[in-house]
């Protein structure tokens, strides 16, 4: 079966962009094939800088053909209808129609068929409906054409043949670009034309052309040669996923080379060095490895020839973005090489020597950029930054940085007690941590928020829980981040995270469908998340309603219902968090309506509940106890809808009849007892303990009691004591709002 | 240029650099324009640039424009920021197909050829927010620096671009800088002579970046500049006012170019006020959205005109 190759060739794409752009061609593609009848075998998506390829293999020759029935008029029926029906139908005469009777007669009916189009032309409509609507996150406009792609397109290559004969060209064109079967190498190292006949002739052609299709292979050789690179000279290779995938996206023909600056600059801290050189530049940095390797084991660099030359190497990408070692005072900045890897586009005449000396003045002079903010930004103390702060505006409605970290210091010291950290330690820190905004290095860098003020804390003799809290602040900045543990660090981040929230929310300034400008949604997921995971027992309501009275006082129209909105939005991130962690939905609202952040409990009990829950739903005596409930309230409910009345209140003891309504009613009332009193020492395992023995006596009591008798009397009562199941395990969860 | 006089190479002197930049873009047809007689941030702010971009008539130019930015200015202690330097701005409309192979031909008469180099195209949108312009394009790397801004005009005073302008701009003391070898500023040789004829970069200018940090940072006098902006502002207004016309049912404008430099300058003042730190950054947002205003009713205006393409 004939295969489909399309090479979409342009200017260069964002590497940010690639990826997705190929996956997105790959699918779009594909899914039209099939929904056209055109079901292939397989495919498969290539992107470098200057060109998406998407090779689809096994295509069969046509469509398959339709036929198709259309109903026309009764036999007899007036002649314009038949001539309308003739029309319609494309035929010529009325002979040309079956008669088929039906249940109010006989009626004319055409038998379309409609041959199976040509595979090849079915993909020369695909193809360009798929371009002009294809999903790039920012598309440009160029020259006079009125075609949009993400930079400016110069060819398409589209053949479509079987393995054994000359494929034809798919016969399309697009804002004047005809698909063809020519392209283009390697912008310098092989710019000449080349023709081009399906993938794999394609896929070589390219590589003897100095083009690397698959980003993937890419991606690997600049890892193989980085880490050989490195290792020769003694160092180790900082990986660096995210980075090594964006350079893998802004070459076709890759080059790695390394490159050196001066001993001196290692005197800047680590991270500082990385992020001017990765962020700016694009390179990798390495580090002294642990031990230096053995007299003679560097290896040397393997020489890359065609398409099967390389280093096999196998991929060891560690999860995180980086393998850095988190900084650690002085220590840290010694295991920085002074060396940096690049990766060039290109084979120069020279071997690389102009490009590494070009790349090492860049990257001295950005060293000594970072050297001299860092040495300006030592000569003032953190504290002596703050009268600045009474200038600059944090928000319109919320006053000046000064105001807001000094909120953040009253409600770390208010605090500080709750989660052990020390008072003074706590409003130092405070007072401190937002200092480094107004330092050059942070001005270069913003995203060293933080982390400089750590290390500026350090060097001016902070204690290390007052500098660890000027970065852990922030943090968790996502889903992912670590959450701060010392207790310093837990007061301040909290008081940060919290005093947003308040703000914002005294101003009514709430996150909106995906609007969240000031990422409050980000703020109170960190916050859920500090409580959690250090256990910290305390209400996000009475804190909330504690900052809101001693620091926002005046702000507020209705505090009570904005800080109940804040709770709900509190308990929406929470379920959404928890759901993430796996936990049911269902289980969070059905504690959530027995006590509920609102309400003002705590956020940890909350979540110890929904844990208990979720066990005890996993024993049997769980399952069956929820069936019951399920049972129970099931003929409550179509019963009170009959009666039009409701079946509340204590049920009547000399009414019971027989011994399972009797051990029914103890075994309630021994349940609420007990979960009660569990749940008042926050002891929810034992809460669920408690119910479960109703179970035997729930399902005793439907195995022999009749709930619908005759006597009215007796079957109110026995619907009471139904319903006293309900309210016996209202203690521990709604059951009411369990799925399942 | 390699026929040139050793003077007048690009790697050995600045001014050399700039003629051979401007010989290739007028061989290729550009019209050389002179830099725009008013203070400017960028090269794009020049009417040749932000006007010209608009309307579909036809139009390739080329310039060098001083650009000042008040805030970089590191009272020439820093060996790569400048308060005030050159940038050598190409316009082409509509942006020719081989515009990416134009450029490169234009380093390789500078002396960047790519058999030694390693040439990027890097992404980079552009947006100026006091322009109402944004566009898509490349930061151009020679060797991990960044020596020039590629950009394909998408919108220019709130106006979509069609057909489509493709901008360069060539950063000129950094291109110098790689080309010469040197690693401060104002060391570049200028003239391309040597010994008692040699003028450098620093001869020219380095007392011009002390003296005007000094006035940019500490002494500018923000009561005049407040003023200025707001007379900038009326005026520009007032020009635009009186400048539309009725000639029969066709609306026309009779004073786009005066009203836009109106509206350079309230730009300028802003970039001056905002060195001086004494715009609040809830005032800034606003005072770059009321520029903001002037360029897209200057746009209009110049829509309105023969230039504009205004039948």
């Amino acid at each position: 079966m004939p295969d489909l190759l399309l090479e979409l060739f342009s200017e260069e794409i964002p590497a940010r962009m690639q990826a997705k752009a190929a996956e997105d061609l790959r699918k779009l593609v594909t899914d039209k094939l099939v929904d056209a009848g055109l079901v292939y075998e397989g495919a498969k998506a290539f992107v470098t800088p200057r060109r998406l390829a998407l090779a689809v293999h096994g295509v069969p020759v046509r469509q398959p053909d339709v036929k198709e029935e259309r109903k026309g008029p009764r036999v007899g029926a007036p002649e314009n209808a038949i001539a309308g029906f003739l029309k319609a139908a494309g035929l010529s005469s009325i002979d040309q129609a079956k008669v088929q009777p039906d249940k109010r007669g006989d009626f004319y009916v055409a038998v379309i068929e409609k041959p199976g189009r040509a595979a090849i032309d079915v993909i020369a409509g695909i193809v360009p409906e798929v371009m002009r609507g294809f999903p790039w996150p920012k598309a440009m406009r160029w020259g006079g054409g009125s075609l949009t792609w993400v930079r400016p397109l110069h060819s398409i290559v589209a053949t479509f043949g079987p393995e054994t004969e000359e494929p034809g060209i798919v016969p399309f064109a697009i804002d004047g670009i005809a698909a063809g079967n020519v392209t283009r190498g390697h912008r310098f190292l092989a710019p000449e034309t080349i023709v081009v006949r399906r993938f794999d002739d394609y896929l070589h052609k390219l590589e003897a052309a100095k083009v690397v299709l698959d980003p993937w292979r890419r991606e690997q050789m600049i890892l193989a040669d980085a880490k050989d690179l490195a290792f020769a000279q003694g160092y180790d290779l900082v990986e660096d996923a995210g980075l090594l995938s964006e350079v893998a996206g802004l070459v076709e023909w890759p080059v790695v080379l390394i490159g050196s600056f001066e001993e001196a600059f290692l005197s800047i801290p680590p991270e500082v060095i990385r992020t001017t050189i990765r962020n700016n530049q694009k390179c990798f940095v390495l580090r002294s490895p642990s031990h230096p390797p053995l007299e003679g084991e560097g290896r040397s660099r393997s020489e890359r020839g065609g398409v099967s030359g390389g280093t096999k190497v196998t991929p060891s990408r560690s999860p995180s973005a980086t393998d850095l070692p988190p900084p650690g005072g002085g220590e840290a900045s010694t295991r920085l090489a002074p060396r940096f890897i690049l990766v060039a586009n290109t084979e120069a005449t020279d071997g690389g020597k102009a490009i590494v000396a070009g790349n090492e003045r860049v990257i001295r002079a950005r060293l000594a950029d970072a050297k001299f903010f860092y040495e300006t930004d030592l000569k003032t103390r953190l504290e002596d930054r703050l009268p600045k702060f009474e200038h600059i505006v944090f928000h319109e409605k919320l006053g000046t940085q000064a105001e807001r970290i000094a909120r953040i210091e009253r409600l770390a010291a208010e605090l500080a007690p709750i989660v052990g950290a020390d008072v003074e330690k706590a409003k130092r820190a405070a007072k401190l941590c937002k200092a480094d905004l107004l330092t050059e290095m942070v001005g270069e860098f913003p995203e060293l928020q933080g982390l400089m003020g750590k290390y500026y804390a350090l060097a001016q003799g902070e204690d290390p829980s007052v500098a660890a809290a000027c970065e852990e602040h922030y943090k968790p900045l996502g889903p992912t981040d670590r959450v701060p543990t010392d207790p310093v660090s837990v007061a301040v981040a909290l008081a940060d995270k919290i005093d947003t929230l308040v703000g914002f929310w005294a101003i009514d300034e709430k996150p909106t469908g995906s609007k969240d400008p000031y990422a409050l949604r980000r703020a109170a997921l960190g916050a859920i998340r500090i409580v959690l995971e250090n256990k910290t027992a305390l209400s996000l309501r009475e804190l909330a309603e504690w900052h809101s009275e001693n620091c926002f006082g005046k702000r507020y129209l209705d505090v009570a219902s904005a800080i109940d909105n804040l709770m709900n939005f509190f308990e929406d991130r929470l379920t959404v968090q928890l759901r993430d962690q796996n936990a049911r939905h269902d289980l969070v609202s059905a504690v959530l309506a027995t006590g509920s952040l609102v309400e003002g409990h705590q956020l940890i009990r909350i979540v110890d509940r929904v844990e208990a829950l979720g066990k005890f739903l996993d024993t049997d005596d769980g399952k069956n106890l929820l069936a019951g409930y399920k049972r129970a309230t099931n003929i409550i409910r179509i019963e009170e809808k009959k009666d039009k009345r409701e079946y509340t209140g204590t049920p009547d003891a000399s009414l019971y009849q027989l011994p399972e309504e009797r051990d029914l009613a103890k075994a309630i009332d021994a349940a609420k007892k007990e979960s009660t009193a569990a749940v008042a020492r926050e002891d929810f395992a034992g809460a669920m303990a408690a119910i479960a023995p109703l179970r035997p006596r729930v399902d005793a009591f439907f195995d022999k009691v009749t709930v619908n008798v005759d006597d009215a009397s007796l079957r109110e009562n026995r619907l009471k004591l139904l319903n006293e199941i309900r309210e016996a395990t209202r203690a521990v969860a709604d059951f009411s709002r369990i799925e399942g | 240029m390699t026929d040139a006089p050793p003077h007048m190479r690009p790697e050995r002197s600045f001014q050399g650099l700039i003629l051979s930049l401007q010989r290739y873009w007028a061989d290729w047809g550009c019209i050389i324009l002179q830099p725009y007689d008013m203070e400017v941030g960028a090269g794009t702010f020049h009417p040749a640039t932000t006007l010209r971009a608009l309307g579909p008539k036809p139009w390739n130019a080329a310039y060098v424009q001083p650009s000042r930015r008040p805030k970089d200015g590191r009272y020439g202690e820093n060996p790569n920021r400048l308060q005030h330097y050159y940038q050598f701005q190409v316009i082409l409309k509509p942006s020719p197909p081989d515009i990416q192979e134009l450029y490169l031909q234009s380093l390789y008469t500078i002396g960047i050829k790519p058999e030694f180099h390693d040439i990027r195209f890097v992404e980079d949108d552009w947006e100026s927010p006091t322009l109402g312009a944004w566009g898509l394009g490349w930061e151009c790397w020679c060797d991990g620096m960044e020596v020039s801004q590629f950009t394909y005009f998408q919108q220019v005073a709130g106006f979509e671009c069609a057909p489509v302008s493709g901008e360069l701009t060539y950063g000129l003391e950094r291109l110098a800088m790689y080309v010469q070898g040197v690693d401060r500023v104002y060391d570049l040789n200028f003239n391309g002579r040597e010994g008692s004829r040699k003028v450098s970069y620093g001869d020219v200018f380095l007392q011009a970046e002390k003296e005007y940090s000094r006035h940019n940072f500490e002494h500018s006098d923000t009561d005049m500049l407040f003023e200025q902006f707001r007379m900038a502002e009326a005026a520009c207004r007032k020009y635009l006012d009186a400048g539309w016309l009725t000639d029969g049912n066709v609306r026309r404008h009779a004073m786009a170019l005066p009203a836009y430099d109106q509206c350079i300058k309230a730009s300028h003042v802003f970039n001056l006020l905002d060195a001086r730190g004494v715009i609040s950054v809830t005032e800034r947002q606003s005072y770059i959205l009321r520029v903001r205003e002037l360029a897209k009713a200057c746009g209009e205006a110049w829509l309105a005109t023969e230039a504009g393409g205004a039948a």
